[in-house]
């Protein structure tokens, strides 16, 4: 393991932003939810990265939060894109700035 | 030296995975541009020596969320973008400037402390049995909690994408 | 020195995947279209060499010269890249399996997870292809494929989950290795010698059946309905990569049941242990790979919603079932006696074959009243 944990840390910030960047600038809400998913996806990879190279390797502590929080990741995919169809079923539409009717 | 350039293979496909989904104007390159990032983070695991972790996240990433979301682009008729429009917000700069100040905030505190750039040298073992005495001792509750969301959130998806029959 | 001795060592069990299975792929290619043939009343292909034999000489010559046809309107990245999306992992998922004793490329302690990851990334490389070509009958057997394959996906891990829990382990070689004791007459203690066991190497074979399109599920190719669905578009040698990926996935299907059911290289008898451990995994192979041509001769294709009911009114709770069944073994596991053995393959088989009844019945729907005939005068 050559690798120091910088740059595993400096690779996730990278996709954090990159994933919030997108989140903020696009239209359409799939890729809003996408940018949602590469930032829990660089939160998984900065703990693993602590995990690994941290003082407890043997305690297993980031291994099992990344497995819960992939799991609640899949399961928050799946809602916001079943609501993500509902509102296109009602509104023809999925891009967020047509979507503001409750808007002020 | 081999680990070094295995690490920036993956980490060069996982961003450019990564800038091509939020970049491009077809929502199903998008996508497929996404699963390759999630396939990128998979081999990093691979090379965290987190193996359990790493196949889970292709497993669940690569093939359902990236499927999940191929099929949303598809009820949705995303991919038929028209010419003419942009695909970014009216103010985008906006959303890329939030963005620099949050990749600068954490370069800074990772580059400030020089105690992570040491290599260390002890190694990391997870096999299965220990991750499955773990789940079922000190994260039993979690686990079970994991089970009632995982239900809870196929129920609620089905019915909330579910076409509703024509009154009669 | 031993960097390098690593290195051609693997280097050596690749080209050994690569030749044993690219050869199983032409002789099955050959012997598929005999057996039905044969099942059919007729002779398979006769012309090319003694019986036929060099037929894929022919048919791999006529797919590599054939004129490669891309549409004009199509995504051209990923049409190419879809061929390539579907081969390459799959033949990643052969490392693990275990050929004989010693003889597994990589000991993973996670191997049937890897397995199944690899085998996930299949259907996105359906979806490339049926989406790049641009055409509706390329999407719309895309979209059936995806479907079929995600809704298969769940009876085919959770038909393994009871071999898991008893095995204790999820490395294949473990597996293999738990099946290992033998019993009366040395009989081998095959994971398909038990009630649960038996259930799940069914339903693994039903779910494998279907995510490799085979008839009877072979709905998104089927060819009289939608013309080649999401192949219609490939011609040449892209066409022959995606058979080649489609057989491959059925051999590490293959491969897989009998690694976790059919106790892998194990004999079947203890005294016939001297025969060596790849022959017997070879054997189970070949009489696995007769029996899908076999269901293939005989079954006609199912319609989509026969097929998504079957998987998830059907499978799914008799797989949820299986895991009681295994549970109920290990339990009484202690129980060694005949009459005790009896009894645990008696609880066994009321709790699974009553709820495949009732199961069945729930599916098929009331049954119409019976026909009456009405004859000229």
């Amino acid at each position: 393991m050559t690798t120091p944990l910088a740059h595993y840390l400096i690779l996730a910030a990278l996709l954090f932003s990159i994933g919030l960047a997108g989140a903020l600038t696009r239209r359409n809400a799939i890729l809003v939810l996408l940018g949602i998913e590469l930032m829990l996806n660089a939160a998984n990879l900065n703990f693993i990265a602590f995990w690994r190279f941290g003082p407890h390797p043997e305690k297993l502590t980031g291994l099992m939060f990344v497995l819960f929080s992939i799991a609640i990741g899949a399961a928050e995919a799946a809602i916001g894109l079943a609501l993500v169809i509902a509102i296109y079923r009602h509104r023809r539409t999925a891009q967020l700035d047509r979507l503001d009717s409750l808007k002020g | 030296m081999l680990n070094e350039f295995a690490f920036l293979l993956c980490a060069a496909l996982t961003l450019a995975g990564a800038v091509a989904a939020m970049t491009l104007r077809n929502l199903v390159h998008c996508a497929l541009c996404a699963a390759g990032a999630f396939a990128g983070l998979a081999a990093l695991y691979l090379q965290l020596d987190a193996q359990f972790v790493g196949f889970a996240q292709f497993l669940v990433y690569v093939g359902a969320i990236a499927i999940l979301i191929v099929f949303t682009v598809l009820l949705t008729r995303g991919a038929e973008i028209r010419p003419g429009e942009s695909t970014a917000s009216p103010a985008p700069w906006m959303g890329l400037l939030v963005g620099v100040l949050v990749l600068a905030c954490l370069i800074g505190s990772i580059v400030a402390s020089p105690g992570l750039f040491r290599v260390p040298s002890q190694t990391a073992r997870a096999s299965v049995q220990q991750i499955g005495e773990q789940l079922m001792n000190q994260y039993v509750l979690p686990l079970e909690t994991i089970g009632l969301l995982l239900t809870a959130a196929l129920l609620g998806a089905v019915v909330i994408a579910l076409r509703e029959p024509p009154d009669k | 020195m031993s960097g390098l001795h690593q290195i051609l060592v693997w280097i050596g069990e690749i080209t050994g995947i690569i030749v044993v299975f690219g050869s199983c792929f032409a002789l099955t290619t050959i012997a598929e279209r005999k057996i039905l043939g044969r099942m059919q009343n007729r002779f398979g292909p006769n012309r090319v060499g003694p019986w036929g034999l060099l037929q894929p000489l022919a048919d791999g010559l006529k797919m590599i010269t054939k004129e490669d046809i891309v549409p004009f309107s199509a995504d051209k990245t990923l049409h190419f890249l879809a061929p390539l999306v579907l081969t390459v992992p799959i033949w990643l998922a052969f490392a693990v399996l275990p050929f004989g004793r010693n003889m597994s490329a990589i000991d993973l302690d996670a191997g049937i997870l890897f397995f199944f990851a690899i085998g996930s990334a299949s259907e996105l490389a359906v979806f490339m292809a049926g989406w790049s070509s641009q055409n509706k009958y390329s999407l719309v057997g895309a979209m059936r494929a995806i479907a079929q394959m995600i809704s298969y996906e769940v009876p085919l891990v959770l038909s393994t989950v009871p071999v898991l829990m008893l095995a204790g382990s999820l490395s294949l070689n473990d597996i293999v290795a738990a099946q290992g004791t033998h019993t009366y007459l040395g009989l081998a203690c095959w994971n398909v010698f038990t009630p649960w066991g038996l259930a799940g190497f069914l339903l693994f074979l039903i779910a494998a059946t279907a995510e490799s399109n085979r008839s009877p599920f072979d709905l998104p190719e089927g060819e009289s309905e939608i013309i080649a669905g999401f192949l219609t578009e490939y011609s040449g040698f892209k066409y022959a990569l995606f058979f080649l990926g489609e057989y491959l996935g059925l051999f590490a299907m293959t491969g897989m049941a009998v690694t976790l059911f059919l106790g892998g290289w194990h004999a079947p008898f203890s005294w016939l242990e001297w025969v060596p451990s790849w022959l017997w995994f070879g054997v189970k192979f070949g009489a696995l790979i007769f029996l899908f041509i076999w269901v293939r001769a005989t079954l006609p294709r199912l319609r989509l919603d026969q097929l998504l009911n079957f998987s998830w009114r059907f499978l799914v709770p008799l797989c949820l079932i299986n895991l009681l069944v295994a549970a109920v073994w290990f339990w009484t596991r202690g129980w060694n006696s005949v009459p005790a053995l009896l009894i645990r393959w008696l609880l066994g088989a009321a709790f699974i074959v009553l709820p495949w009844h009732w199961l069945g019945q729930a599916l098929r729907g009331p049954l119409p009243p019976p026909r009456k005939y009405t004859y000229a005068e």
